[in-house]
This record gives C-alpha cells, sequence and structure tokens, in this order.
C-alpha cells in the first residue's frame, strides 16, 4: 500500500439539496480532473430538503481549490467547503470482521479494552468490532488487528464538523 | 391549414403537463421553438397546436435546432428554446448544448421522455439524457410530475439567462406531459443553492484601480463576457479614458468596435500579429470577461511575462483558473467597469500606442489575388459591401479564423462563432437562428466546405420560413485548417483532408428552392456579392477558392505569442 501523504489530503463538505442525482453532479467535478475520491458520506441533514456530502481527496491544494469553486457552481449545491484539524473535528468509523481463536481471542479483546472500541457482534469463529475514532486512531487499529485474521473491514468515511457557533 | 381540431388528450378545463408546458413558455415570451417531434413529444406538439404567440419550426436535424436556438440567442440575447423527442432526437442535441455550455449562452432544451414506470429498462427510444448530458449543462432537470412543470420552467428560464449564462436540459417524461397539471403557471422557484451576484466589491474594484498606477503599456482584453453584460459602452469609456489599446477574442468581437483607433483586433492563435506583439509587449493586461483560453494563451509559462494581469469574471471559478493574476474582481462587467472607470486616472501611454501603431503598419492582415480566389478576399468584400453591418456567423475552421480577421465587428450581438467547443456545422443554422430573431437585418454565414455539408439540409428551412439568409460557403475542396497543420507541422502528409467530389453547391441550392450563385474568380466578384444581398431570399454563394491557402498569423498551439508566424515558414517548424 501506498504510504499517504497526509498533508496532501483534503476534507470537504458540502450542503446540497436533497435531490437526484446530485452525488453525480458533484462527483463529476473531481473525475473531470481524473481526482480519486477517497471518501465519501453522505446523508441526509437536519433540515430534509438538503443533504451534507463530506468528501475526502488527495490532491495539489490548488487544483482542489478549482474543484471546490466548480462544485460551488452547482445549482444543487448550496455551499462547499475546505475544512483543517484546526477549525473543524473528524470522526471516522470502522467495522472489522476477525476470525478468532481460543489462544487469539484473549489478546484481540485486550486490544478491543485498550483502543476502547466494542464489540457488536460474535459467533464462534469471528467478532465483530466496531471502533470511532479519528481517521489516524482508526488506521493505527487497523494495523494492530493486521495481525490477527481480519475478514473485512468497513469505514464510513470521514464526518466533519466546525467547532464552535458557526455551522459547518 | 386545416381546420384544428380538438385535441383529444384535452379534459375538461384541465390543463395537460404539455399545455402547462406551452403556457408558461408563453410567459417567458418565447416566439420560436426549434425543434424536431417524436413519439413521446407528441402531447406537446399537441399543444403547440393552440398557441398564437410561439412558433414551431420544425428543422432536418435536431443538431441545427440547438445551434438555431443559440444564433437566435445570442442575436437578442434571450433564452433559445428547442424541443426534441427522446432518445435519437435528444441525443442529437448533446453537440449543441455542448457548444452552448462551452460559449455560455442561454439555451433550454426540452427533450422527450419515456413515461416514469419505464425509465431505466431500456424502453423503446430510451436515453438517459439527464445523465449523459450531465457534464455539459448548466443545470438540468427530469420532471416526474405535471405540476413540477411550471416550477421547472421558470427556474430554467432564470438560471439558463443570469449569472454566466449556460444551457438547462429538461428532460421530460411523456406521462409528465400528458398527465394532469393543476399547479400555479407562476409559482416560486426554490432554487436554494442559485444566488445571482447582483453586487460588486467596490474594495477589490479600487484595489485593481491602483494596479494602473505607473504603467505605460496597458492592455485590455475583451471577452464574450463583455458582450453578455453589454458593457461595451463601458469597456469604450473605460479605453479611452486609459488611453490604452483593446485586444479581443473571437467571442469578443463587439464588445470594443474593432474600427477603434485603440483597437488592435483579435488575439491569439490566428490573431492579428499587431494584437499579439502587443500582448507579449505590455506592461499591464487586464482581462473583462474573458478565460484565458489555451488559444489564446498558447503557453501559461510564457504568457505576459512581467505584465500585471487584471480579471474581471462574473464566474468566481475562472480567477485563477488558468492565469495566476494579481487582482480580480467577481462580478458582472457592466458593473464592475461602470465603478473602475471612476478610480482610474488616465495614464500616459502615447509612446506605448506609438508602437502599437507600429505593429499596426508593420504587421497588417494581407492577402494576395496573384494566384487565384483568395477566401480572405471574398470575406473582404463582404465587409465592404455590407459596410461592416451585417450580422456574421461563420462556421468552424478557416473560414472562421478570416472572418475574424477580415470582418471587422462594430456592434455586440452581430457576431456568432462557436469559440469554445469549434463545432463545425453551426455556421448555417446559427445564421438561421440569428435572422429569426433579427428577421430585418441582413445576415450572412461564411462557412468552409466541410462544415456546410455537416447541417446543409437546414437549408429547408431557410427556404420554408423565407429567411434571407446569404451563405457563403468558401469552397476550397479540403478540410483546410487540419490541411494547413499537416502542412506546417507533419511534413505535407495529408490524411482525411480531402473533399475532392464536394457537390456541385449552386445545384445544391437550387434543388432545396435556395438563389444559388457561383464566384470562381476576383473578377466579377463584387458585383455577384452585391446581387446575393440584393436577392429577397435566401442565397447560396459557392466560392470556389484557392485550394490551398493558409491563415496567418499563427501561433503554433502550446506556444506563447513570442513564438507567433506572420508569414509562411520556409522551413520546417519546430
Amino acid at each position: 500500500m501506498k504510504t499517504k501523504d497526509k498533508s496532501n489530503i483534503h476534507t470537504i463538505s458540502f450542503l446540497v439539496a436533497n435531490k437526484p442525482g446530485v452525488l453525480v453532479r458533484v462527483a463529476l467535478v473531481f473525475a473531470r480532473r481524473g481526482y480519486n475520491i477517497d471518501s465519501l458520506v453522505v446523508s441526509p441533514s437536519l433540515n430534509e430538503k438538503f443533504s451534507r456530502m463530506t468528501i475526502t481527496a488527495q490532491g495539489d491544494p490548488e487544483i482542489l481549490d478549482q474543484i471546490i469553486k466548480q462544485a460551488s457552481k452547482l445549482v444543487d449545491v448550496i455551499c462547499a467547503g475546505e475544512h483543517s484539524e484546526e477549525d473543524a473535528v473528524a470522526r471516522e468509523m470502522m467495522l472489522v470482521k476477525v476470525k478468532y481463536t481460543s489462544t487469539s481471542k484473549a489478546i484481540i479483546l485486550k486490544q478491543v479494552k485498550k483502543y476502547q472500541t466494542s464489540i457488536i457482534d460474535e459467533d464462534d469463529n469471528t467478532i465483530i468490532i466496531s471502533q470511532i475514532g479519528t481517521t489516524d486512531d482508526l488506521d493505527e487499529f487497523e494495523e494492530i488487528l493486521k495481525k490477527h485474521v481480519v475478514i473485512e473491514m468497513v469505514r464510513s468515511g470521514k464526518l466533519v464538523m466546525v467547532k464552535g457557533q458557526e455551522s459547518t | 391549414m386545416s381546420a384544428k381540431k380538438k385535441s383529444p388528450i384535452k379534459l375538461q378545463n384541465k390543463l395537460t403537463g404539455g399545455e402547462a408546458l406551452i403556457k408558461c413558455l408563453e410567459n417567458h415570451g418565447v416566439e420560436y421553438i426549434f425543434g424536431f417531434p417524436g413519439g413521446v413529444v407528441i402531447p406537446i406538439y399537441d399543444a403547440i397546436v393552440n398557441t398564437k404567440k410561439i412558433k414551431s419550426i420544425l428543422v432536418r436535424h435536431e443538431q441545427g435546432a440547438t445551434h438555431m436556438a443559440d444564433g437566435y440567442a445570442r442575436a437578442t440575447g434571450k433564452p433559445g428554446v428547442v424541443l426534441v423527442t427522446s432518445g435519437p432526437g435528444a441525443t442529437n442535441t448533446v453537440t449543441g448544448i455542448t457548444n452552448a455550455m462551452m460559449d455560455s449562452i442561454p439555451m433550454v432544451v426540452f427533450t422527450g421522455q419515456v413515461t416514469t414506470p419505464m425509465l431505466g429498462k431500456d424502453a423503446f427510444q430510451e436515453a438517459d439524457m439527464f445523465g449523459c448530458t450531465l457534464p455539459f449543462v448548466k443545470h438540468s432537470y427530469l420532471v416526474k410530475d405535471a405540476n413540477d412543470i411550471p416550477r421547472v420552467v421558470k427556474e430554467a428560464f432564470h438560471i439558463c439567462n443570469t449569472g454566466r449564462p449556460g444551457p438547462v436540459l429538461v428532460d421530460l417524461p411523456k406521462d409528465t406531459t400528458s398527465g394532469i397539471c393543476t399547479a400555479n403557471l407562476d409559482p416560486n422557484m426554490d432554487l436554494p443553492g442559485y444566488t445571482v451576484q447582483t453586487t460588486i466589491n467596490k474594495t477589490d474594484v479600487k484595489n485593481m484601480a491602483k494596479m494602473f498606477k505607473g504603467s505605460k503599456k496597458p492592455l485590455l482584453l475583451v471577452g464574450h463576457g463583455v458582450v453578455i453584460a453589454k458593457a461595451d459602452q463601458e469597456v469604450k469609456e473605460l479605453a479611452e479614458k486609459l488611453q490604452s489599446p483593446v485586444v479581443n477574442t473571437l467571442l469578443g468581437k463587439g464588445g470594443f468596435p474593432e474600427t477603434h483607433p485603440l483597437s488592435l483586433g483579435m488575439l491569439g492563435m490566428h490573431g492579428t500579429a499587431y494584437a499579439n506583439k502587443a500582448l507579449v509587449n505590455c506592461d499591464l493586461i487586464l482581462s473583462i470577461g474573458c478565460r484565458w483560453d489555451d488559444r489564446i494563451n498558447g503557453n501559461n509559462d510564457e504568457f505576459c511575462i512581467g505584465a500585471k494581469k487584471l480579471h474581471i469574471d462574473i464566474d468566481p471559478a475562472e480567477i485563477g483558473k488558468v492565469v495566476k493574476v494579481d487582482a480580480a474582481v467577481v462580478g458582472d462587467a457592466k458593473m464592475v467597469v461602470k465603478e473602475l472607470i471612476k478610480h482610474v486616472k488616465p495614464l500616459d501611454t502615447n509612446a506605448w500606442k506609438q508602437e502599437c501603431d507600429f505593429y499596426k503598419k508593420e504587421f497588417p492582415l494581407h492577402y494576395s489575388t496573384d494566384k487565384g480566389l483568395p477566401a480572405q478576399y471574398i470575406i473582404d468584400q463582404i465587409y465592404k459591401i455590407s459596410k461592416g453591418k451585417a450580422l456574421v456567423s461563420t462556421d468552424v475552421g478557416q473560414n472562421q479564423m478570416w472572418s475574424s480577421q477580415f470582418y471587422k465587428i462594430d456592434k455586440r450581438d452581430t457576431w456568432y462563432s462557436s469559440g469554445g467547443l469549434g463545432t463545425m456545422g453551426v455556421g448555417l443554422p446559427a445564421a438561421i437562428g440569428m435572422q429569426f430573431g433579427r428577421p430585418n437585418e441582413l445576415v450572412v454565414a461564411i462557412v468552409g466546405d466541410g462544415g456546410f455539408q455537416m447541417t446543409a439540409q437546414e437549408l429547408t428551412t431557410a427556404f420554408i420560413h423565407k429567411l434571407p439568409v446569404k451563405v457563403f460557403i468558401l469552397d476550397n475542396k479540403y478540410l483546410g485548417m487540419v490541411r494547413q497543420w499537416q502542412e506546417l507541422f507533419f511534413d505535407n502528409r495529408l490524411s482525411g483532408v480531402d473533399l475532392t467530389g464536394n457537390p456541385d453547391f449552386v445545384k445544391l441550392a437550387e434543388a432545396y428552392g435556395v438563389k444559388g450563385i457561383r464566384i470562381s474568380s476576383v473578377k466579377g466578384a463584387p458585383e455577384k456579392i452585391k446581387a446575393a444581398f440584393a436577392h429577397n431570399g435566401p442565397v447560396v454563394v459557392h466560392c470556389e477558392v484557392v485550394k490551398c491557402g493558409n491563415v496567418f498569423p499563427m501561433i503554433p498551439a502550446g506556444k506563447s505569442a513570442y513564438h507567433m508566424i506572420v508569414e509562411p515558414p520556409k522551413t520546417k517548424i519546430k
């Protein structure tokens, strides 16, 4: 796996009309320039007319700035902006399914406790662990679990919210 | 016309979606719908039977409809309206829609669609128009409820012709247009994500004005935004106050009179040598409503080295997109320039103007009639005989560049050219659209033999509607611009450019009921052009021009204005 240059990862939040096709319109602005979207979260906002879209992507800041400007022009985009760790909090969620043996179970449970994650499903051979944290937290825990047999992993993508009185 | 029968889908005192659509179009002042029917738009065409305000123009190919709507829009400033059926009818509009998007043209395209229960099921003549046009529209709709039609139409007309104009696509499933619409025909719009900037940041304007201080070699770059914003008078005032020379883009023709002493004409790949000389020598350049296209800049690293770069644009995404600027104002060109005039002082540009005049004298546009009939001569004569007062549309290629060089434009909204997309085939239908919009003016289409044959069938539209467009086909029996590139950059290895076997365009015109005139030599040409103008109806003038004429000056693609070729090169260009 390529190591990510963290300084080049950008988190952009969009408030968009809750209408068919909006996701494609926004995605096209990225795709047209050959930009890959690393993660994407779309869900309704407090006002059901609008959805919140959070996108993380890697790339040259100037080009991403252009992408934000182009996306802001879309009629269905109410607002768009980039957020940094200073002005906003960010969390991600991860579900991991791990295969365990009688010997490995105790070690896994110890890690679960250490990383304040929780087991949300368990059977004779597997457990599903859920973790909510920063991207770094999740990356770290993922590395730990890779020492065991990970059957599958799903991450939600990053959610951000601006700190203080201002809205995102 | 046969007596109008009552519509079979008409329900008592209730409007169908199609009828609501036509009523809304009437309310928006639509005069013409350029279109072509098919199965799923019959409910709309049925509603057209009853309108007295809107004329339906039946084209011969949907691409022609979009270019006519485009020409109409550029000649009138009003949105052009297109109506086509689903599937192939709709996909045939994609080129015209993209052309309108690239050149910021207000246009509303209504496409029929299969019924909503059939959507996505590969129904007969189904094409996902909403999906396939997403990159090419300013906005688009798929209307699944007849009651949404009035709001969508209102929003479409608002969006297409405010801010930076552009095309809006409205996809209308058949059950939407044949369903019942009980909604208010003038509803509120619901566009929380679309705001039209009506003010400007005066601090930005003042900062921009400061940049002019000390400039000895200023240059104004007039783009399409000046024409769209109707800012021509303000730009003239600014140029005269600053005493700054002015260059214009291909679509900026009409934004500043090209016969004005301060005008250096069009810049760029095939711009005048003096415009490009001024570009490389200026110490300040202000772009007004121009997006620094690569046909202007060539190579950004060498673009106006050392000059301050200023930018006025209504589209914030254009600022810094191509060129890093020293000052920018986002806003309507008319408003910004009006404000800017207040804050700038006249500059001492006498030496600079003399320098530009020297370039004009040293590197004039020229052609020779020694070796046959040059295309430039025809355009020059059209210009002189029409006294520069015609509405001109061009096609794309050499005909377009020669027209931009030799037909000087002094008034806005009198010039049509496909700038951004470079769409061959626009010339004739665009001229037809212009003539619909300005029926009492002389409309001239200057086209090549290649582009003309892409949409030639619209001669029928001109004939049927008695539109007196004058179509000049500059026939060099080549796809001339590509041939020129092959000659200059590919060792003259001609490939795929030979149009030997062209039809006899005079006979072709006559087959369409249109007057045909042939010009094969310089001798007698002016009289024939006069005869074409005097004819009360459409005319095709078949101009058999020299086969291997090239457009100069030329800046090779990707190079800066420093690399301009003024005369045909004697050695191979590297």
